[in-house]
């Protein structure tokens, strides 16, 4: 931003970018040894274990119990169909709701009334519907992540340049012309922004709907250890939960930057909405 | 003109059909009541279930710990973002950690928290500070990080003290971007809070949903949510709407 933090910069004899990111990693290696520290030889084992106990508890039972490698895998396919739903239906009903000012002056306010309710009120209504399957969280999830592309698909459908479309109109493109090199160059940005939220609350809305159904999956086993008193398990289960979570965030970033048309989006088109989210 | 008019009739219209579809559905049996009563059975279980006293209590409940998880998210939010953003290096040490954080649902550590606090209010007071505290410290940081350097180094060679920094410079930057972060802190607090009654707990509004829900008592039910979601879209917009005047009133100082 400043004229003074130019990228050149020298800290700590290594360039700028690099000294961050060790300091940080640091951080988090100190964050881990602390834990390591007081778990073997301040806390009490029914509450806190070190990291080295935990790791132990990964291998076995969380890897070895067949029953929780199943919860997992399962967890990872409701996420999978959610957030596919999720996706397919957000583009879908945000294409129609973006391209017209009408339309979206019309919907846009229902969609935006829909998403502000707390959603996590429904989930026992959900649970009843749907049963205790993966049919209602994977409907729970996807009642999450749906809103997030709607509302980033439309924000990106705004604001594309009048010339540009007569450019395409001039040239004798037609209307899947002008969807393939106008409308959707220009909407990239704001739709994955969309994918990134999506993600996360379809993740929200699965993992919601796993706790609250303790007879089977996930919710069974962190009840399990949490009222057993037996945390490594636990710490070691919420631990591989929250890196497939950081995997599946990982993967729609990689998309994000190989498909984003990055030079040929170049800030002036207007996607003020999308930068501000 | 005609314009508005045809959307603000489009918009009465859905909520018109949403309506008649649930009456119809229900009246004519479509549905078991069992999933989705009858408006009237609904509308019945509100009114009976808003005289109660249980209610109030399980209000009281709820509210106290929203309250108490809110302050701790906003105290520590604020001072945190406040603290990470004194320097550029620690900044961009930090900032990634918090975003990386929060893009995990921080609902998987739940358990932990009824680990170490018990299935009483502790442990939603706890779970939800804990979620509240990543969207108010990530808009403190980028609200604080956006003061014009020129504003600072103004404020600086006139000698202004770091509180009269942070009170004439950095504040009035970073409000309307710490106002989002606070409302949007809120909501989250407001939902894990729910949720985590809903999860496990022994009181409280999202305890008494999923209780009526685990009786089949499904208008009782309705009830709650319809209450829940009324309170939750006013607030919203209320909260909305203090937040675009805050942000018109900083675009009309510029």
């Amino acid at each position: 931003m400043s004229m003074i933090d130019a990228p050149r910069e020298i800290i700590m004899g290594m360039p700028r970018a690099r000294a961050v990111s060790l300091t940080r990693w640091a951080i988090i290696l100190a964050a881990a040894a602390a834990l390591e520290i007081y778990g073997r030889f301040f806390a009490d084992p029914a509450f806190i274990r070190p990291v080295s106990a935990i790791v132990g508890a990964w291998f076995n039972p969380v890897m070895s119990d067949e029953r929780i490698f199943w919860a997992l895998s399962m967890a990872v396919f409701e996420i999978a169909v959610a957030y596919a739903l999720s996706i397919v239906f957000g583009a879908a009903i945000g294409i129609s709701i973006g391209v017209s000012n009408f339309a979206r002056a019309s919907f846009l306010p229902i969609v935006l009334l829909l998403y502000a309710i707390p959603q996590v009120t429904l989930m026992p209504l959900f649970i009843l519907i749907f049963g205790l399957g993966a049919a209602g969280k994977i409907a729970f999830g996807f009642t999450h992540g749906i809103f997030p592309i709607i509302v980033n698909v439309v924000a990106g459908m705004r604001d594309i340049n009048p010339l540009h479309r007569s450019a395409i109109a001039s040239m004798g493109g037609a209307r899947a012309d002008l969807l393939r090199h106008v409308i959707a160059p220009n909407m990239a940005p704001a739709f994955f922004t969309g994918l990134r939220l999506s993600m996360t609350l379809t993740m929200l809305g699965v993992i919601l709907a796993e706790l609250y159904v303790s007879t089977g999956g996930i919710g069974y086993f962190t009840r399990l250890y949490a009222e057993n008193f037996n945390p490594a398990p636990l710490f070691a289960l919420i631990g591989t939960l929250a890196l497939i979570a950081v995997l599946f965030n990982s993967l729609v970033r990689v998309a994000e930057r190989r498909l984003t048309p990055g030079a040929r989006a170049p800030a002036k088109l207007g996607l003020s909405g999308a930068k501000s989210k | 003109m005609t314009g508005a008019f045809a959307q603000r009739s489009i918009q009465i219209a859905f909520l018109g059909v949403v309506g008649g579809a649930w009456w119809l559905l229900t009246s004519s049996h479509a549905v078991s009541p069992l999933f989705l009563p009858p408006p009237e059975a609904v509308y019945t279980a509100v009114s009976r279930l808003v005289v109660a006293a249980p209610f109030w209590s399980a209000v009281g409940v709820t509210l106290a710990t929203i309250a108490k998880a809110y302050g701790i998210a906003v105290v520590a939010g604020v001072f945190a973002g406040w603290l990470v953003t004194r320097s550029k290096f620690w900044t961009e040490v930090f900032e990634p950690i918090i975003a990386g954080l929060f893009t995990i649902p921080i609902t998987l550590f739940f358990p932990m928290f009824i680990l170490f606090f018990g299935i009483g209010a502790g442990s939603k007071v706890a779970y939800g500070a804990v979620y509240g505290f990543f969207p108010i410290a990530l808009n403190t940081i980028a609200g604080l990080g956006r003061a014009d350097e020129r504003y600072l180094r103004a404020a600086r060679s006139m000698g202004a003290s770091s509180l009269e920094t942070f009170r004439h410079v950095l504040l009035p930057s970073a409000f309307p971007v710490l106002v989002t972060g606070l409302r949007v802190g809120f909501f989250i607090c407001f939902a894990s809070v729910l949720g985590g009654e809903a999860l496990s707990s022994i009181a409280g509004v999202g305890r008494n949903i999923a209780l009526a829900a685990e009786l089949m008592d499904s208008a009782r039910m309705y009830a709650w949510i319809v209450v829940v979601i009324c309170f939750a879209v006013s607030l919203n917009f209320v909260m909305t709407s203090i937040e675009n005047r805050a942000t018109a009133s900083e675009a009309a100082r510029r």
